[in-house]
């Protein structure tokens, strides 16, 4: 059971020495108990403290790096099982299979394929992040040889997938710079596997087949000092996977059953290329903190990066994009002028229709607090004073030889207000951004 | 070691809606289509039961698609401007077990059909094929008042899916339909309080509970489809803990929303970078579908034929056990 601040208190120094960074020791257990931050702040708390602090101080599901630098992946420190709940917050990394047993020149063209695999969409940059360098020549050798060519290659993650300690090892130490993720200890090579992983300290896969193997297995690995685990029940059925991660993440969260505290890891197993991406996505839903799949095209990984750009964006706080003036297509001072809210979604709702719609024209993204139109609207962020006052200060005068502005049609009632405030002939454009482009095109005739 | 699993345990359950009337039911359909009934979260076999798997309803238009892309109007070439060899072609080439008949060609800016010559297009689809039918207005009010009625009218007994009543305008549509023995749509706009509030006003017109379907309004992958995400958990969960006015089952318009984002539907030479669109179009409305799925979608509404076998597949494998 997780300690109250008070319970945390009564094992802290009581000094009040501040060296935490917080006032006194109540307040810094306040936020321990609130699993704010990590009991080693505090230089002074004894050993036997520790002990029983540990799994007050210790998220229910532990962060894991991955990486290091900029690069480096986090995985896990999960809170909820819903994610209108909280949010989720550190998005499921995406690997890409690699066999050692590819010719050279595959392997490079492989990789090239792989690193292109990063994209804009929304104006956020997503991509996937690691290669999963499999040993499927069982020989230290070439496992070795195909790891070496991929860090020169690529800055992408790694995880080295070898079940002989002696080879991983290898591979482990030619890679250590990058702080691979060694894929992984099972019933057989457990101890061998964690001696590897404590020595280099990196992260551990354990794999087992059911969940009582995998708790046992986790519990022997971290017995052996290992710190850092992801867990993988193995390779199943889509829903018994689903079940898994669900167990897995629910025993964590509403046990602290502290076997499960980790972040998880599954494998697409469809052979067919677009199964593979249900599964995928389906995988990053579902709470998985890493997906292995095979398929490297960017019309499979596209989509499922894009479901967990959707699934870990925080509920709490809307996508806003920058209040200003955008451009679309070449403009002129002619160019239509439309206004929208600065919610991204509606923001680059309207802007794909007016790509679509082939007609150059300005969109003003109005500051809204990231609202849509009819909540700004409701709320009081998007009226005839407001958009007046945008119109006056975004620049648009400067770029256009008009006074023309066209207005979502949600908000037409605004329309002779807008007259007034502004003195610009305003125009009522269609309610749902799909009709963008054919209001556009009968604007031109 | 043992490992002691946690399970919910569930109150209540999701209605069972039956969409299509055969001959001994007093309609004329071949075959019906049962979905809902679910007592555990989407595909947790071990808390409860999921006696239905969700269907997929083929979407047909009464004319010519005025937004498609080409990568979507290909398949259904020579058949675009004639809704009846449209919907053959579903059943007949595609399995299509349920077909969605959009009647973008009542709108006024559309062609402004009229109300007879609608129901007479319902008529010969449904002398046509088979499988039971979903109904779907144009999203304008007045219209829809119009002809939805009289396209209730002759398919009485054929215990159809109208849609869709929102909180503003269900009274005609309401009436229509308890009138003529068909089921309803519910549509709120990613709202659970207004989802709740449309189910309210409906059953208080006397309609029964087991014959409507919440359509929670969806956004495409990448286009709020988060946002439908949550709401569809949030009703579920409500539901099962033990909400009747949320127990209804999920239909979701997964084709029409995941065919306006420009991914599925741009051309390669503008995005060179994500591949083919005759492969990305169906994956991205695929993968709006597995995203809804996920969250407790019961019906589908699709339209590319890839797409549609793409998803067929992973509910079977879903549904295997
Ligand atoms: S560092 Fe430790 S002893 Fe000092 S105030 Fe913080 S908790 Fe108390």
């Amino acid at each position: 059971m997780a300690l109250s601040g008070l319970d945390i208190y009564k094992l802290l120094p009581k000094t009040n020495c501040k060296e935490c960074g917080f006032p006194t020791c109540l307040a810094f257990a306040m936020q321990i108990a609130a699993k704010k931050v990590e009991l080693a702040k505090c230089p002074h708390v004894s050993d036997s403290a520790k002990q029983s602090l540990e799994s007050a101080s210790r998220p229910p599901v532990k962060l894991v790096t991955i990486g290091s630098g900029e690069n480096k992946l986090e995985l896990g420190n999960e809170t909820v099982m819903f994610r209108h709940e909280e949010t989720f917050y550190h998005p499921t990394g995406l690997a890409l299979l690699l066999e050692d047993t590819l010719a050279a020149a595959e392997i490079d063209k492989r990789v090239a394929a792989i690193n292109k695999l990063r994209f804009e969409r929304v104006g956020q940059n997503i991509n996937a992040d690691l290669i999963a360098i499999s040993c499927a020549s069982g020989k230290k050798e070439i496992f070795v040889e195909a790891v070496k060519k991929v860090l020169s290659a690529s800055d992408f993650n790694l995880i080295l997938m070898c079940e002989d300690a002696a080879i991983i090892k290898a591979a482990a130490e030619a890679a250590k710079q990058r702080r691979p993720l060694l894929y992984a200890a099972n019933k057989d090579n457990a101890e061998d596997m964690a001696k590897v992983a404590k020595e280099l300290s990196l992260p551990l896969v354990v794999r087992a087949e059911d969940l009582e193997q995998l708790a046992e297995l986790s519990k022997k690995v971290t017995a052996q000092g290992v710190e850092d685990l992801i867990l993988d029940s193995g390779n199943k059925d889509l829903t018994d996977k689903i079940d898994d991660l669900t167990q897995i993440r629910r025993l964590a969260l509403k046990k602290t059953f502290r076997p499960f505290g980790y972040p998880t890891l599954a494998i697409t197993t469809s052979a067919d290329p677009y199964q593979e991406v249900m599964q995928a996505s389906a995988f990053v839903a579902k709470y998985a903190g890493i997906v292995i799949m095979k398929g490297v095209e960017p019309w499979q990984i596209l989509p499922i990066l894009t479901v967990r750009q959707n699934i870990y964006t925080d509920p709490q706080k809307p996508l806003q994009v920058e209040a200003k003036v955008y451009e679309v297509g070449a403009v002129n001072d002619k160019s239509p002028v439309m206004i929208t809210t600065n919610f991204s979604l509606t923001y680059y709702t309207v802007e794909a229709e007016v790509e679509s719609s082939r007609v150059p024209s300005y969109i003003i993204s109005a500051y809204c607090e990231g609202m849509s139109v009819l909540t700004a609207w409701a709320a009081e962020k998007f009226t005839a004073e407001t958009i007046a006052k945008t119109l006056n200060e975004c620049g648009i005068k400067d770029k256009i030889a008009h006074q023309e502005i066209i207005i979502p049609g949600y908000v037409a009632v605004l329309s002779g207000k807008l007259e007034e405030e502004s003195g610009w002939k305003v125009k009522v454009g269609p309610k749902e951004a799909s009709g963008i482009p054919s209001y556009l095109k009968s604007l031109k005739n | 070691m043992s490992v002691e699993q946690v399970k919910e345990k569930w109150s209540n359950q999701i209605s069972t809606l039956t969409i299509g009337a055969t001959k001994e039911e007093g309609g004329t359909r071949t075959s019906k289509v049962v979905v809902g009934g679910e007592s555990t979260l989407p595909y947790l076999f071990d808390e409860g039961q999921i006696p239905n798997k969700p269907v997929i309803a083929m979407e047909i238009l009464d004319s010519e698609p005025v937004d498609w892309p080409c990568v979507l109007k290909e398949p259904f070439k020579g058949v675009l401007n004639d809704p009846v060899q449209w919907a053959k072609k579903c059943v007949d080439e595609y399995k299509a077990e349920l077909l969605c008949l959009r009647l973008q060609g009542i709108h006024p800016d559309f062609g402004d059909a009229s109300a007879d010559k609608t129901a007479d297009t319902v008529k010969s689809i449904l002398q046509a094929v088979g499988v039971p039918l979903i109904i779907l207005g144009c999203d304008h009010a007045e219209k829809d008042n119009q002809v939805l009625p009289k396209c209730c009218e002759v398919a009485k007994g054929e215990s159809c899916l109208f849609g869709d009543a929102t909180e503003d305008n269900y009274k005609t549509l309401t009436a229509a339909c308890l009138a003529d023995g068909h089921n309803i749509i519910g549509e709120s706009p990613i709202d659970i309080n207004i989802a709740k509030q449309v189910n309210i006003l409906i059953t208080d017109m006397g309609f029964d509970i087991k014959k409507i379907a919440m359509n929670p309004t969806i956004g495409a992958l990448g286009y709020g489809m988060e946002y439908a995400y949550s709401i569809m958990e949030r009703a579920r969960l409500a539901a099962l803990m033990g909400d009747k006015m949320l127990s209804m089952p999920f239909i979701c318009f997964v084709g029409q929303e995941a065919w306006r984002s420009k991914e599925a539907k741009g051309a390669q030479a503008e995005h060179p970078e994500w591949g083919p669109e005759a492969q990305r179009g169906p994956v991205w409305e695929a993968s709006t579908a597995i995203s809804v799925l996920l969250s407790g979608a019961d019906i589908l509404t699709m339209r590319h034929p890839k797409a549609v076998e793409i998803v067929r597949k992973t509910i079977d494998s879903l549904m295997k056990k």
